[in-house]
């Protein structure tokens, strides 16, 4: 097992067309991921690189079976892209768009209440079960199939972490990016109950970063009932306060969202904190000793 | 994006929150006619920079009239003003806002930020006015009283009235404080603010509720859809190469170490600054080239890199995804050649295409210093850094 996605995904691309959607869709079926069509409006009917195209998500995935998405739709779009596919009943949606203004974002979570939908993202870099099947742009080839479970506001440095761990002789069993804006789908405790779940999954590296609680409460929820180990980094503690670090969401205001008060929940919890982003590897392979 | 308080005023304004008649001057002069065309009464000139705590610094003054605002601007206009936000050297005050000087009876605090936990926008009020509101909620969190806002249903009356009582109001001033609350929201709401504070809030002699500062943050990823307020951003705030880092779409911050960096992603551009203090050394920015960097971008950011006179050794980390490590060493070859670098580099690179990345740097014939490991790569950037 790993989580949210593996080989029996019917996943289908919002912004096929484009060259990034174009890109990722082979880069993601190259990997064994059963992609099975894209959806681009006007450009329905046709065919891309082999997939059908359709005008939306909703013949889409009537199509197609689809019940997964990835979004690679430019930000003044993508919220809507998001609520179309909430609306089309699929069961997961990644969105890698950055970018997205806060206000969009907003409306499209509290659209997707009513929906059955989760979404990863967005301003993330998807998410890979190691071996199986991948939904956005993390790199296959770094993945090897295992027992860690990676969950991380960053792109490349989660990609740091699954190199680090592979180089290492551990594998993982699911990758999961959620993404460094303010207002984001899927929080790190929803990754961590999945992780807790999964039989496979025996430990997990969390990165976080500078920036809101979400760190904090991840904290407290393992405190109270995550059984596994965990490795920690957060990534910020020389960002000086008050300004926006890259992500969105990753800004010390008034004092609050330091490094230093999350590691320190964190390490309150229980969490093997390392101070450098070299030693997640290290300190994960010592955890399972 | 941060704006000055005589910007987010005039939004507030025309979303219908009360505010204390004023206008902006340059000059001192202008300062004297703002004060006489307002009445010739009491007048408060105010600095108009984005720091906060403006006041404790001497950038604001309360005075009796025309001639005394012309003197209080001289003394303000040209300042270097220190805050607790504006570091040691300060900002220059080029403007100052000339406002009608008001009678307070109370001094509240209202404030609308975005919450991340429920992911809703989140209004809040406080009896704690004109003071810090971080203190506040650090000291005495039950001070401050929130409602949170259904993005589908926006600010309902019934949510405005419950902060209106709270806040201790009576009377008319709980309608006026519900309709200022109201336009307020709808002020951001109709801006894609991130952050709107109105603190103090003030209650004055008469039972009139205004906003006696402001301060609005917009939410750069809505920029586009508002032309109108990409006018309001102030360049003269902004560091020079940050400025010129965002017309290539950088994301750079300027710091005080000596290693520069050069790091696609921002968490990884984080880190990279982390392990370089750990290893003994400071970064000297912040710099994200993005994830799909082409090898010319590669080259500005660099250029903007050497334009930093601090930087004496550079570290280039980059974890290859979309970004291609051949693209990469394209990029730093092109660059050290048309640019003559002269300080050391270290390069770390990983992922897609690495092998060719690393022959690519070889046959150059170029004096990189190369790394697998993060740690390791620290390690010589801080070493040649300080010359060894």
């Amino acid at each position: 097992m790993a989580v949210l996605i593996d080989k029996s995904t019917r996943l289908i691309v919002q912004g096929l067309t484009g060259r990034e959607g174009t890109f990722h869709a082979k880069q993601a079926q190259a990997y064994g991921t059963n992609v099975v069509g894209g959806v681009t409006p006007r450009k329905g009917g046709t065919t891309h690189e082999g997939w059908p195209v359709f005008n939306t998500v909703e013949e889409a995935v009537a199509a197609t079976g689809a019940d997964a998405s990835v979004i690679f739709v430019p930000p003044s779009a993508a919220a809507d892209s998001v609520m179309e596919a909430a609306d089309a009943g699929l069961a997961l949606a990644v969105c890698i768009t950055e970018g997205i203004p806060t206000l969009d974002m907003m409306r499209a979570l509290t659209f997707m209440k009513d929906t059955r939908m989760r979404l990863i993202g967005p301003n993330c870099p998807g998410l890979i079960s190691a071996g199986r099947a991948k939904a956005g742009i993390i790199p296959g080839h770094i993945c090897k199939e295992g027992r860690v479970g990676i969950v991380s506001k960053s792109g490349t440095l989660t990609y740091e972490a699954i190199h680090q761990l592979t180089l290492l002789g551990l594998g993982q069993t699911t990758c999961i990016g959620i993404g460094g804006d303010p207002l984001i789908g899927t929080s790190f405790i929803d990754c961590l109950a999945l992780f807790a779940a999964d039989p496979e999954t025996e430990a997990v590296v969390m990165i976080g970063e500078i920036g809101g609680s979400a760190e904090e409460e991840a904290a407290a929820y393992i405190k109270a009932s995550f059984k596994k180990p965990v490795v920690g980094f957060i990534a910020g503690q020389t960002a000086p306060p008050g300004r926006r670090m890259g992500h969105a969401g990753a800004i010390i205001a008034g004092g609050k969202g330091t490094a230093a008060e999350k590691m320190a929940a964190l390490t309150d919890a229980g969490v093997r904190v390392v101070n450098s982003p070299a030693d997640i590897g290290r300190a994960m392979v010592e955890l399972l000793q | 994006m941060k704006i000055h308080e005589y910007q987010g005023k005039s939004i507030l304004a025309s979303h219908g929150v009360p505010v204390p008649r004023g206008f902006v001057a340059h000059t001192a002069e202008e300062a004297r006619a703002h004060a006489e065309t307002l009445g010739g009464g009491t007048v408060v000139v105010k600095a108009q920079i984005h720091a906060g705590g403006r006041g404790k610094g001497g950038g604001v003054k309360v005075v009796g009239g025309p001639d005394a605002a012309r003197a209080a601007a001289e003394a303000i206009l040209g300042m270097m003003l220190v805050t607790h936000q504006t570091g040691p050297v300060g900002q220059l005050v080029s403007c100052v806002l000339v406002e009608e000087g008001q009678r307070i009876s109370r001094e509240l605090y209202l404030g609308l930020v975005v919450d991340r936990s429920t992911k809703k926008l989140v209004m809040m009020a406080s009896q704690e006015g004109g003071v810090e509101i971080e203190k506040v909620a650090e000291e005495s969190p039950e001070k401050i009283f929130k409602v949170f806002i259904d993005p589908a249903n926006g600010l309902r009356w019934f949510q405005s009235r419950q902060l209106a009582f709270k806040l201790g109001l009576s009377g008319d001033e709980v309608r006026k404080a519900s309709l200022l609350m109201y336009a307020a929201y709808d002020a951001f709401v109709a801006t894609d603010a991130s952050l709107l504070e109105i603190n103090p809030l003030i209650v004055t002699a008469a039972g009139d509720l205004i906003a006696l500062d402001a301060k609005v943050n917009l939410d750069d990823n809505a920029l586009s859809r508002h032309p109108d307020l990409q006018d309001l951003r102030d360049l003269a705030e902004e560091d020079g190469l940050e400025i010129e880092a965002s017309k290539f779409d950088l994301n750079y911050i300027k710091l005080d170490g000596t290693i520069g960096c050069m790091v696609n992603g921002a968490g990884l551009a984080m880190a990279t600054m982390d392990i370089i203090k750990l290893a003994g050394g400071e970064p000297a920015n912040f710099l994200d080239v993005g994830g799909g960097a082409s090898a010319e971008q590669i080259k500005n950011a660099f250029r903007i890199l050497m334009l930093d006179a601090g930087v004496k050794a550079v570290l280039i980390n980059i974890f290859g995804g979309i970004l291609r490590c051949d693209v990469l060493a394209q990029g730093v070859i092109a660059a050290v050649k048309d640019l003559g670098v002269s300080v050391p580099i270290v390069i770390r690179m990983e992922g897609t295409n690495v092998e060719l990345g690393k022959q690519m740097l070889k046959d150059s014939g170029l004096d990189f210093a190369t790394a697998d490991a993060m740690d390791e790569a620290a390690a010589k950037v801080v070493a040649l850094s300080s010359g060894k």
